[in-house]
């Protein structure tokens, strides 16, 4: 499928997806794509970095491939590495078969049949429905030394092979790398991407994210469940709720065949929204209490407002 | 719908008012380099200029990498293209050069881009910094928290000359962590299966002989909380120095004071001179020697910092007497929280070097039982012990001795 043409239409492809997004991500995006940058995403756990990519390639009808960074991640995992056993095999057939020659062997063991691929290299390669969508998902989770090897792939879109050559993408892949900012990536790296720091949506978007991803919840429940959620991110916790544990709790709710907001049903599944004991004791009982009240008076004066 | 512009970008003044952008971005102290105006005025290109918040973000990809930098970005964009009609001018390519002015009724702007934009501070400025810093005084806890820079130069002569002999003798050998990245070792304990193959085609011979490799080991991240509150003026000056000497020694050292808030003063003390990072750090802290408010101070670090600076296996220094002025914070359960998601929690506290010294202080008893480790920071020879202590070999039966002392 062809590259959106304007911003309206990146924002129609996301929304196509289900996916909600502001007009200043969509614009960043389709920079990204229009100069072939890779996009590099910042932002809290849970605000929807991960969830880009996959829109992406579900609108754009291409290949996801996902390198999920973790400590350690070396080349072998992440771009190639040489299959051994049958580089041995080849060597003791040439040897059996006489062949002295060790430059032609070596040669031969060194070629591209003898070549693992894993996720980078794989991106690199020419698809049938298009460059695939290249996911490079929490690189703060990896070290210094990766992400300097990162720098070559994210700038020509190649590799280099000691033994076999240089390895360029005939058409880029679309990257999109995400980061939770546990440790700062290093400039050079984000120099050659473009930014976007993904915020916490206000409670507009939250709702309209919440009607298209938890269909079933009542339009009471999702604006309860909505206010809720924005009045705890103004609270003074260790993890704030993300857009991903909005949806997870409304789910909940659904399951739960909570029609509105009420304290007890709210003090059973804090669990699902706030990942720490210490927040939770927090908020649990008369704080959640309050906060209830709270928006209760709150949409009351609205509706009164409106009516 | 977009409008190409490429007779723009070539010969109008656009490409030339995005340069003159950078550059003030520039001095505002934002990496933009001529590669990023280049790539700019091509992200203009390619997104059009249709609407105003479209080419606020079009230049906010290219220009920002940082989510700190936002603010200076965003002040600097609202000043600069600060005519709404500036970008339709610019279409019809008849645009003056940009001058840029501070609007009288915006809010003040910051010093870096006010500065960036090579304006000068009116009076009216002068009274607007006035009154911040009132209302900065009527903000902190302390009472008789003093709003100076520190001199250091009024370190006597022998407290520098103690320091820096200290500092000097100091290598600090903090225990390697174990990474999963490898070495080549040759009594390495895995099989290094490329360089066994490589080697195998370098010469004859019908024996594969098998290189090893083993892990590699690098020293964990370090980070130093160190308390600059009154009781502690004796020694923060010291321990400060300490910590430009390990910040310039090795890789990954966080440093953070605290009084009655939390700064943080990394990126000051990389300046290899010892003089210029000290005059950083105190024109960057301004609660010096006032009251301490340890509870509060940790409870921003947990929220702001700890994920960011202790993720990779981080040990925690804390350099302080303990004695916090507002009991109504929650110490305890901040420092519960520092020390799980820390590797090693150690206490140094000066008042150790009484040798009567109970822990009968509230603060010390909240605090006690959380961390690792519990030493005295208050001369040459027991910061000299530290570098024992951080390696990990120090005996653990004090801390026992401590925990059953509350």
């Amino acid at each position: 499928m062809k590259l959106p043409q304007s911003i309206d239409a990146v924002v129609e492809l996301l929304a196509g997806c289900d996916y909600v997004a502001d007009r200043s991500l969509a614009t960043t995006l389709y920079l990204s794509l229009r100069m072939g940058r890779p996009l590099f995403l910042e932002g809290e756990a849970g605000v929807g970095k991960t969830e880009i990519a996959k829109v992406l390639a579900q609108g754009l009808r291409r290949n996801l491939i996902r390198l999920q960074c973790y400590e350690g991640l070396d080349v072998a995992h992440a771009v190639y590495e040489w299959n051994y056993p049958r580089q041995m095999v080849e060597i003791r057939l040439a040897e059996a078969g006489g062949a002295m020659d060790r430059g032609a062997v070596a040669q031969n063991i060194y070629g591209a049949d003898f070549l693992i691929q894993r996720p980078i290299l794989q991106a690199l390669e020419p698809h049938p429905s298009g460059p695939p969508v290249l996911l490079i998902d929490e690189l703060d989770r990896t070290d210094e030394p990766f992400e300097a090897y990162l720098l070559e792939v994210l700038s020509d879109f190649q590799v280099t092979i000691p033994e076999l050559g240089v390895v360029k993408a005939v058409e880029p892949p679309i990257v999109v790398v995400t980061s939770n900012r546990t440790r700062e990536i290093h400039d050079a790296l984000k120099r050659r991407c473009l930014y976007f720091w993904i915020d916490y949506p206000d409670a507009e978007r939250e709702l309209e994210i919440l009607h298209r991803k938890v269909p079933a919840c009542s339009e009471r429940l999702s604006a309860e469940v909505v206010a809720f959620v924005q009045d705890l991110r103004g609270q003074d916790l260790f993890k704030l709720p993300g857009v991903a544990e909005t949806i997870d709790w409304a789910t909940a709710l659904v399951q739960l065949d909570a029609m509105a907001l009420d304290p007890e049903a709210v003090n059973d599944t804090l669990g699902v929204l706030l990942k720490y004991q210490d927040d939770i004791a927090k908020i649990r009982g008369a704080e959640a209490t309050q906060i209830l009240n709270r928006l209760r008076s709150d949409m009351a004066a609205a509706k009164a407002a409106g009516g | 719908m977009t409008t190409s512009l490429p007779e723009v970008a070539a010969g109008g003044r656009l490409a030339e008012n995005i340069m003159h952008f950078g550059r003030t971005l520039r001095a505002a102290g934002l990496p933009v380099g001529p590669g990023k105006v280049l790539d700019a005025i091509r992200a203009v290109e390619a997104a059009g200029l249709t609407r105003r918040d479209d080419f606020y973000w079009t230049l906010h990809a290219v220009m920002v990498n940082r989510r700190d930098q936002r603010e200076i970005f965003d002040q600097a964009f609202h000043v600069f293209w600060r005519n709404p009609e500036l970008l339709e001018k610019m279409l019809a390519m008849m645009l003056p050069t940009v001058r840029p002015e501070v609007p009288a009724e915006q809010e003040p702007l910051s010093q870096r881009v006010a500065e960036a934009l090579g304006l000068g501070r009116g009076d009216g400025d002068a009274e607007q910094r006035v009154e911040e810093l009132e209302f900065d005084m009527t903000m902190t806890f302390s009472d008789n928290e003093v709003l100076r820079g520190i001199d250091f130069e009024s370190m006597s002569a022998d407290e520098i000359a103690q320091a820096k002999r200290a500092i000097a003798a100091m290598r600090l050998d903090l225990k390697p962590l174990t990474t999963r990245r490898h070495v080549r070792d040759s009594t390495g304990e895995r099989v290094d299966m490329r360089a066994t193959l490589r080697e195998a085609m370098r010469g004859p011979g019908d024996i594969i002989s098998l290189e090893r490799r083993r892990r590699r080991t690098r020293p964990p991240a370090l980070v130093l909380l160190c308390d600059i509150s009154g009781s502690m003026s004796a020694y923060s000056q010291m321990l400060i120095h300490f910590a430009h000497a390990l910040t310039n020694d090795r890789d990954r050292v966080f440093t953070f004071v605290f009084g009655t808030r939390l700064t943080n003063i990394t990126r000051h003390l990389r300046h290899k001179d010892v003089d210029v990072a000290m005059a950083h750090v105190s024109e960057a802290v301004d609660d010096w020697s006032g009251g301490t408010r340890i509870g509060a101070c940790l409870h921003a670090f947990n929220r702001d910092w700890s994920r960011r600076v202790l993720a990779q296996g981080a040990v925690v220094v804390l350099m302080t007497d303990g004695l916090d002025r507002d009991t109504s914070d929650n110490l305890a359960g901040e420092i519960r929280r520092l020390h799980m998601s820390s590797r090693r929690l150690i206490w140094l506290n000066p008042l150790l070097r009484y040798d009567g010294f109970e822990p009968k202080s509230w603060g010390v008893r909240a605090m006690l039982p959380h961390v690792d480790e519990f030493r005295s920071a208050h001369s040459l020879a027991s910061l000299e012990d530290l570098a024992g202590l951080l390696s990990g070999t120090a005996a653990t039966k004090e801390m026992e001795r401590w925990r059953q002392a509350i």
